[in-house]
């Protein structure tokens, strides 16, 4: 029983990234493109997505699920970055002030989220993506009609010609690259943003500290049995809290990093796939709902990001139209979230009947030993 | 041991739910190195009296309770189960109170947890300090050596141990308290094996001989006497006696948890024993994993117009035979009805060959509250027979006025007081609920009706009307009846033979007109193997 177990372990995790890990091979094949090239693009998208993939491993730990709700802390970050945008606070400096006006928005929000999520228990992932819908009415209110009647602004580079109103995109002229050109070393053609990774590798080291400290424990114990943890005089609720006003924070951060790489800012549209697309990455590196780690962020992000470049190319080479190519990949993003979410429902399923019947085992041997 | 301080000190601890008294004036104390046992059948407010003690939070939101908890010489009145944990209150539950992903360590240390500060630490919060695992895994090591037992390591998973290990880890936790004065124990050997309940029994003692007084709840009553110094008896919410251990016997105590409660019920005629009837049911090594009500294998047969009863104390597996029998819980083993085989862990398959339930959880699973008491009448007929159904064209409806026809016949057949049949059953006391859920039973036209608990929680007047009606059922009608309850009394009265389980098994099966003194053997497991051995010869 137990050895088999041992064998079943290691192939029970690794199919998921496994499989996709040959996809990639395969598409990095047909799309005839250098690997310089791709080499460079998959540096560039894991400085910018990894930390908005990080944010997400909190609340999973406190067994929250995937937290659909990140799109709040993504809306506090470009809160930010307007603000500074429209100061005309360059580089660093503004980067540094996007993230000191978006940390309150988002711990205010992370605060709203988490106490909606505690009164939804066991139903997180659905309540935190409609409360996302939500939020983003209220955003586009702000940004759309607010901004310029109730809020007085002034700013014709920003604001649509009517006079109210930001406009759709919005040109990040004085933030762009503002991290990655910080520090950057180039390896024979191929350049590499080293402050950002670096920020990267402090936040994976740092949530790897945070599980070795009182707060992450508390984490894990809510995680695994809300009740026990209770019972054990531990503050379910306020805990779960911390869980999602820490990963909110993370995103704002996260969407920031994000943003100032990508160097415009899409004012109603950025924020909106950003918790689709971090999941689809989290869970491609074989995380599940209730458990995640930094490497599988990391390697997940690596993935998806990976198949994100080739299939367009590998598309074209293989169909004749970049299309196919993108059909499959949008295909996989929201084929891979559904089926993670299946498997969910299915093992919780699967944990009750096989407990059931391993309880049958140990009545009937219980007294005959 | 007369000159030993009092720990715990219970004083006329009155508790109502919804007007419905559960405890009335219970007094309870424990001393200091004592192990004091608490028993009493299922519903007699052993339980409630451990969440006053908790004060846990169903308590203060029913209102709380009256009288006085002394505890260490203090008035103690806790709010909140923090509370009672701070002041020394420890508990070994019943059901597992550990994470299963958590080494055996981090679940004894829970929310104890020894930190280190740390740079943020100071800056932010003490939630930020560093976990010290190496000294946590020390004191581990220290609680689980103080209860000498071998073979857990502090460093393994909790997940895929062993029961019995499970229940040490949890006792492991409570001990490693430094300042824990009493610990309350319930049905701490429920779960383990004899040699395993053996080990913990002697870890009892030395925990007493430290000066820790010990509140020991079990159906078992032979351990009970084996470790306990003093032992009360609750029964329905009221202490009925305390004893020293060495003054009185298991037969004794199993009388006193029983007791005849007749109180205010007329007596109906007694039961006419039958003639040798046709087999109807007949269950061959029936195995039912229901969680706390373990069916270990049984056998035994049902007579054409009898009514069976099933007793025996909480736990011991009588409430697990008709909900296995009717596919709700977990079987194996062959139940045939008729002839013909009934197939298991399908509640469709039993209900087509004519076996109808009434279950013991009458507000979750045996009325709908929230639908009107004609639907909840016809349901399962509609479900299973297709009847209250008339055909529209391609459309199967709901035939409205004969729905309505027949609630108003079993309003009146049944005596349920209601408002009409569109009254919803959520508004109807809990006898009348009960009344709908054998009506409904009996709209299916059972060639066999199972009742579990059918008096539980109503008032007596109901009680009498309830049982009323299963005596009218089967001497008027001829319907066979399995009846599973926790009152002794109410099963002697219209039963014909009476099954008592024990430890998941047949401890007997005795007439209704036998002792207390054999019901209380059978019940408290002393004659369990010759009389099931017995039983099984005669098939």
């Amino acid at each position: 029983m137990k050895s088999w177990r041992k064998i079943q372990e290691p192939l029970r995790i690794s199919p998921i990234p496994l499989v996709f890990g040959i996809l990639c091979l395969f598409g990095v094949a047909v799309s005839g493109k250098s690997l310089s090239f791709l080499l460079q693009e998959v540096v560039t998208r894991l400085a910018r997505n990894s930390i908005l993939v990080l944010s997400l491993l909190v609340p999973i730990s406190a067994g929250l699920g995937l937290n659909f709700s990140m799109v709040l802390g993504a809306m506090a970050g470009q809160t930010g970055i307007i603000v500074m945008t429209h100061l005309k606070v360059p580089g660093m400096l503004g980067l540094l002030g996007a993230f000191i006006v978006s940390l309150p928005i988002a711990i205010v929000l992370g605060f709203v989220a988490g106490n909606i999520m505690n009164r939804a228990k066991g139903r997180e992932m659905i309540a935190g993506m409609m409360l996302g819908f939500f939020m983003n009415g209220v955003y586009q209110l702000v940004f759309l009609f607010m901004v310029g009647t109730v809020i007085p602004m002034k700013n014709p580079d920003l604001m649509l010609p009517q006079g109210f109103g930001l406009r759709n995109t919005v040109e990040l002229k004085y933030m762009k690259y503002a991290l990655d050109n910080l520090l950057t070393v180039s390896l024979s053609g191929l350049v590499i943003p080293v402050a950002t990774f670096a920020l990267i590798g402090l936040l994976c080291l740092g949530l790897n500290r945070l599980y070795k400290t009182k707060l992450g424990q508390d984490f894990r114990a809510v995680g695994q049995d809300m009740h026990v943890a209770s019972v054990a005089g531990i503050d379910v609720n306020k805990t779960r809290l911390s869980a999602v006003v820490i990963a909110t924070v993370l995103a704002s951060l996260g969407q920031l990093v994000f943003l100032q790489n990508i160097g415009t800012l899409n004012t109603y549209n950025s924020h909106e796939q950003v918790a689709t697309f971090a999941i689809a990455s989290l869970l491609l590196g074989g995380a599940t709902v209730t458990r995640a780690t930094v490497g599988q962020a990391l390697a997940g992000t690596l993935l998806f990001h990976l198949l994100f470049i080739v299939s367009p190319y590998a598309g074209q080479s293989l169909m004749g139209s970049p299309q196919v190519g993108e059909y499959f990949r949008v295909f996989v993003a929201y084929g891979i979230i559904a089926g993670a979410l299946v498997v969910h429902a299915w093992e919780a399923h699967r944990r009750v009947l096989s407990a059931a019947k391993r309880g049958l085992l140990d009545g009937e041997t219980s007294r005959t030993r | 041991m007369p000159s030993a301080a009092t720990v715990l000190e219970m004083k006329g601890i009155t508790k109502e739910f919804y007007g419905n008294p559960v405890l009335k004036r219970v007094n309870l104390d424990v001393k200091q190195g004592e192990i004091h046992g608490l028993v009493g059948e299922n519903g007699a407010g052993k339980t409630t009296l451990m969440n006053i003690l908790f004060g846990m939070p169903v308590i203060h939101e029913t209102g709380g309770f009256s009288g006085q908890i002394v505890f260490d010489g203090k008035e103690f009145l806790p709010r909140e189960p923090r509370q009672a944990m701070t002041a020394g209150i420890g508990m070994v539950h019943q059901e597992f109170m550990l994470i299963p992903g958590f080494s055996v360590t981090e679940n004894i240390k829970l929310n104890r947890e020894i930190t280190k500060q740390n740079l943020l630490s100071k800056l932010f919060s003490r939630k930020l300090e560093t976990l010290d695992m190496t000294t946590m895994a020390a004191h581990s090591r220290k609680a689980i050596d103080a209860l000498d037992f071998e073979g857990i390591d502090e460093w393994a998973s909790v997940a895929g141990m062993p029961v019995g290990h499970k229940q040490f880890v949890e006792i492991a936790r409570e001990i490693d308290k430094e300042n824990v004065r009493l610990l309350v124990f319930d049905e701490p050997t429920a779960v383990l094996t004899e040699s395993e309940a053996a080990i913990l029994l002697d870890a009892l003692k030395r925990l007493a001989l430290r000066g820790i007084g010990i509140l020991f709840i079990s159906h078992r009553l032979d351990e009970v006497l084996a470790i306990c110094d003093r032992v009360t008896v609750l029964r329905d919410g009221e202490v009925v006696a305390e004893r020293k251990a060495g003054e009185t016997t298991v037969i004794e105590l199993a009388e006193l948890m029983v007791g005849r409660k007749m109180d205010g019920l007329r007596s109906l005629d007694g039961p006419k024993l039958l003639e040798a009837g046709e087999d109807v049911l007949v269950v061959e090594n029936l195995i039912v994993n229901m969680p706390g009500e373990r069916v270990k294998g049984v056998s035994f047969t049902v007579k054409r117009g009898e009514i069976l009863g099933i007793g025996g104390l909480a736990g011991h597996g009588k409430l697990g035979i008709a909900n296995g029998i009717m596919g709700l819980q977990p079987a194996s083993g062959s139940v045939r009805f008729m002839g013909r085989e009934i197939r298991l862990n399908d509640p469709v398959s039993a209900l087509r060959a004519g076996l109808a339930f009434v279950s013991e959880d009458r507000r979750n699973i045996g009325v709908l509250l929230d639908e009107t008491l004609e639907d909840n009448l016809v349901l399962t007929a509609v479900q299973v027979h297709g009847r209250f159904l008339r055909k529209a064209g391609p459309f199967t409806m709901r035939d409205a006025g004969s729905i309505w026809r027949h609630a108003l016949e079993t309003i009146k057949e049944f005596d349920i007081r209601t408002t009409g049949p569109k009254q919803v059953v959520r508004r109807l006391s809990g006898g009348n609920q009960q009344k709908v859920c054998i009506a409904r039973a009996i709209s299916l036209d059972p060639k066999l009706l199972l009742v579990s608990e059918p008096t539980r929680g109503i008032d007596v007047g109901a009680k009498q009307k309830v049982l009323e009606i299963l005596y009218r059922l089967n001497r008027e009608k001829g319907l066979t009846i399995i009846m599973t309850s926790s009152e002794l009394g109410e099963l002697r009265r219209i039963c014909h033979r009476i099954i008592i389980m024990y430890d998941g098994k047949i401890a007997g099966i005795l007439p209704p007109d036998a002792s207390d003194a054999e019901f209380g053997l059978a019940m408290s497991g002393e004659r369990s193997t010759e009389r099931s051995g017995k039983h099984e010869a005669t098939h």
